[in-house]
């Protein structure tokens, strides 16, 4: 028995060694499932979260155009929360337990969506910014070892593209405004600069989770690398709005060809992903509030699809 | 009260989507609903909201049958020592024209 074991084990280390992927029916080891089941389901609360601070603008968008697309933006997160729920119960997971843990704030997500949208250049910078950051990590994981996970990387990544663009088209409007629309693109970069490179997660050095997870090829770059390469792209788009990125050490470095920069205020990561961020007692009251508020509707469709199995069942039987 | 108490998941639902006349339909997701009709409205709005397809099926994923991971030798295997099934396995003399 132990040496069947065994060899289930060397079966999937081959697999993961030899590049393929893991597909849900495959043995695999209970702390890989575990792993993938608190990384995709973590992913999920993020987009299903992450509409949150955008919703809040949807009513007070400057046009038709602007509030058509961050519509689209913001349904597209809702597809994707669908998409990794669904890719979660692959591995066994309960989609009802993994939503209950977002809403008694058990569950992690990410820890952006805790600070507020306060004008409309955040919905620039937060588009800019916190999706060209996801997407950094999204494409990254497009190559992830678990078959159902890569596979919905790539749908995200796909549609999440236009979604940086829009971001950046809202700034570089305000650039080219007036003084004051061009003030408030720098205020939104002041603000959203720090918690933006907190999503790559801590320093490598400080990461639980990182060495596991780059071994098993869930991830295939580490939270360090990710941020530079980051910081190495996002800096010459800022130089192009015309506004300044609040670092004063920001330095391009010509003997590692990248960008020196200072860390984000750890303790303030901490902080916030422990319960304390701006929102984020506010997040999960929304969250609770529009789950309590729906269920008459998913009781009224169960009871639906209740009755017309007994009606099918009766004319079945006639 | 949690959620999960009282609670059942709806029914799971595989999605196919086929994306154009012609090609067949193909398998692009999972997503839950309480009927056949939700699944097909929720797919609609969950896996193709740019024109990815002009026909959808749904199914119950339960009613899927699958082939067993652990049985992969022996049910394929017998097809990797059957080289005469392509054509590259025959010679044809270079003077031999469309064959």
């Amino acid at each position: 028995m132990k040496n069947m074991e065994k060899d289930k084990e060397d079966i999937f280390n081959l697999i993961i060694e030899k590049d393929d992927k893991i597909e849900p029916k495959d043995w695999m080891p209970e702390k890989y499932r575990h792993t993938m089941i608190r990384q995709i389901s973590q992913h999920a609360h993020s987009e299903v979260v992450g509409m949150l601070p955008e919703g809040n603008w949807i009513t007070r968008a400057p046009s038709l155009r602007r509030k058509a697309a961050l519509l689209a933006k913001i349904q597209d997160e809702a597809g994707h929360g669908l998409y990794l729920y669904s890719a979660a119960e692959t591995l066994g997971a309960d989609r009802e337990e993994l939503i209950e843990e977002l809403h008694t704030g058990k569950a992690k997500y990410s820890s952006i969506f805790n600070y507020p949208t306060l004008s409309w250049a955040d919905i620039g910078a937060i588009g800019w910014l916190v999706d060209g950051a996801a997407i950094m990590n999204q494409v990254m994981l497009c190559r992830t070892s678990y078959g159902p996970y890569s596979r919905a990387m790539v749908r995200i990544c796909k549609e999440e593209s236009f979604h940086q663009r829009q971001g950046f088209d809202i700034l570089l409007t305000l650039c080219r405004g007036t003084i004051e629309q061009k003030e408030m693109a720098q205020d939104a970069l002041n603000r959203w600069w720090y918690p933006s490179l907190m999503m790559f997660g801590p320093k490598d050095k400080d990461s639980v989770h990182s060495a596991y997870s780059v071994q098993m090829k869930i991830k295939r770059l580490s939270n360090d690398e990710l941020r530079q390469r980051f910081v190495d792209t996002t800096v010459p788009q800022a130089e192009y709005l015309g506004i300044k990125i609040p670092d004063k050490n920001l330095k391009f470095n010509e003997k590692t060809g990248h960008y020196d920069f200072s860390e984000p205020d750890w303790n303030e990561f901490y902080s916030v992903i422990n319960g304390n961020g701006p929102c984020n007692r506010d997040r999960i009251k929304v969250r609770n509030q529009a789950y309590e508020n729906g269920k008459w509707v998913r009781d009224a469709a169960t009871a639906y699809a209740e009755k017309q199995i007994l009606k099918k069942i009766k004319n079945e039987t006639l | 009260m949690k959620h999960s108490e009282n609670k059942k998941n709806w029914p799971l639902w595989e999605v196919f989507v086929r994306s154009k006349r012609g090609l067949g339909h193909k398998h692009v997701g999972s997503l839950r609903a309480s009927d056949a009709q939700m699944a097909v409205e929720n797919a609609r709005d969950v896996y193709t909201r740019r024109q990815e397809g002009i026909s959808i099926w749904v199914v119950e994923s339960k009613n899927i049958i699958a082939s067993d991971p652990g049985q992969i030798d022996s049910l394929f295997d017998p097809a990797s020592d059957k080289p005469y099934r392509h054509p590259t396995f025959y010679d044809v003399p270079n003077e031999v024209k469309n064959i």
